[in-house]
């Protein structure tokens, strides 16, 4: 994998948002799994340079906004 | 060093115990006793930053639970680019805690007095003061402000009686959308909270120490209390005591010196809750000398936090006490994010369990999992209370476990509840 990307830039979920639709699991299983009730479990560190792209496309995918890609660290996880 | 906080309880000095029910309850006594709110002294934008300074100096931390730096707090709202508001939270849904209820009941003038001071020092002219609906400390209340002439808008919010409407960002929701339940963060109410506006928010005890303060200053505040928790703090000391009661004490006291204050036990105490129900098991006896702070102590990282203390008898069964408010902090769920929806009601069943000795290893395992799996992933940290409350207990209580698991009939299940839990009747369904 490669380095983390230089604007520290994390994959992160509205839980409110979330209805468990698993899209960003889909296309993301590198940085989400699912909890047994189908709930995404998202990794928070940094993406990796090669996988910002990744990202957006799943952010872009969710079909009730609740995934974003930014620098803030709202939670751990 | 621990004074029972009575109505009529009146003592000499600011600088001895108790220092926040010194005054009574009226507007007069109060005066006559704190005198009026220093803000000449605190006037225009240096005696702002005077105020502030005076706070982080005394190194007074928030008294609602989480014990975050209030100087600190007010330093970022007051770094905003609007106009702040204020929040007092006196909501106090904890079942485990009255203090709150008691302090604005014997003292809520001091309260008052903090939040205006509070409000000076961040620049805001309007003040919610924020309190469970269907009491009749409501009520009580606005007829006290009804006396002041104060140099704010005071509103007074009546909160559904939900255990998560007291939670910062869900009295902001309430405040702004007529909704009680807890919002996403970011953003933060110190960054963006009523109106769009930066939003202090406060607990009552803790603006009752900020009036404090700002009268006779950080040095005297400090006289009581540790280096990194100064000051006086009131605790909720419930159970097999003989005196169960709110008390104040200064932080750093030990756990067995809170409960002798309380009377002492009235029968063997097994372990004691501390922290309310987003708190942790200690074992007794094993437990007696831990000193509590705001700040995390002993193997669990036990801490105050909103102060309750609760004395569990030997004789009871931890597990099946700590199953049953599992349950009701499940119940109590605004049903928002999924992992706390669904993964609480499934901890306190398999809780359940292996409190009622249908445990197999097969399901302890699965609880284990499943407390891992629900931490820290809901909006607000109500899932995180439920799950470390349940850890707490099976660390705890490890034996009984073993024992539960053996299949050895448990005779603490069958003895009466000690952790108290609202009357369903007192729990609102609505979240307007």
């Amino acid at each position: 994998m490669s380095a983390p990307n230089p604007e520290g830039l994390r994959l992160q979920v509205d839980m409110i948002k979330c209805v468990g639709h698993a899209s960003c699991f889909e296309l993301l299983p590198e940085r989400v799994s699912l909890d047994e009730w189908g709930y995404p479990i998202i990794e928070t560190d940094p993406l990796p340079s090669g996988l910002v792209s990744h990202a957006r496309r799943a952010v872009a995918a969710c079909p009730t906004l609740a995934l974003r890609v930014d620098g803030k660290v709202a939670r751990k996880r | 060093m621990t004074i029972m906080l009575e109505r009529g309880t009146r003592q000499g000095a600011p600088g001895t115990l108790p220092r926040l029910l010194a005054g009574g309850r009226r507007l007069g006594e109060h005066r006559a006793t704190y005198g009026q709110i220093p803000l000449r002294r605190f006037a225009g934008e240096d005696g702002r930053r005077t105020l502030i300074r005076a706070i982080t100096d005394a190194g007074l931390r928030g008294r609602g639970g989480a014990g975050f730096p209030t100087g600190r707090k007010m330093t970022s709202v007051a770094a905003g680019a609007k106009r702040p508001v204020v929040i007092a939270n006196g909501c106090e849904s904890e079942p485990a805690s009255r203090k709150d209820k008691m302090l604005m009941a014997c003292a809520p003038h001091l309260v008052m007095d903090g939040a205006v001071l509070a409000a000076h020092a961040v620049g805001a002219d309007r003040v919610y003061l924020c309190v469970e609906r269907g009491t009749s400390i409501a009520d009580r209340l606005e007829r006290e402000l009804a006396q002041r002439d104060d140099p704010v808008k005071w509103k007074l919010v009546r909160v559904p009686r939900r255990y998560v409407s007291s939670e910062e960002s869900a009295l902001v929701h309430l405040i702004n959308d007529g909704d009680g339940r807890p919002m996403a963060a970011p953003p933060r109410p110190y960054e963006k909270g009523v109106a769009g506006r930066p939003t202090l928010v406060d607990n009552v005890e803790t603006l009752a120490h900020v009036a404090l303060i700002a009268a006779y200053g950080p040095g005297w505040f400090r006289e009581v209390g540790t280096r990194s928790d100064p000051g006086s703090t009131l605790v909720t000391v419930g159970g097999a005591v003989a005196r169960p009661n709110v008390y104040e004490i200064a932080p750093g006291m030990r756990l067995g010196e809170v409960l002798d204050a309380a009377g002492g036990a009235v029968e063997p105490i097994g372990a004691v809750l501390v922290g309310g129900y987003f708190g942790t098991w200690v074992p007794m006896p094993d437990g007696w000398g831990l000193p509590l702070t705001h700040d995390r102590t002993g193997p669990q990282g036990t801490s105050l936090g909103g102060g309750g203390i609760i004395a569990l008898p030997a004789e009871s069964c931890g597990l099946a006490e700590t199953a049953r408010v599992v349950r009701y902090l499940a119940e109590e769920s605004a049903q928002q994010c999924g992992p706390c929806m669904f993964g609480l009601p499934a901890i306190a069943t398999d809780l359940a369990a292996v409190a009622y000795g249908r445990c197999d290893p097969a399901t302890r395992q699965r609880l284990s999992r499943r407390i891992a799996q629900v931490t820290g992933r809901g909006a607000c940290r109500h899932p995180d209370a439920a799950t470390k409350l349940a850890t707490s207990a099976l660390t705890t209580f490890a034996d009984d476990l073993m024992t539960h698991m053996d299949g050895w009939t448990c005779t603490g299940v069958s003895r009466d509840p000690i952790l108290p839990l609202p009357d369903r009747r007192h729990r609102d369904r609505s979240w307007k």
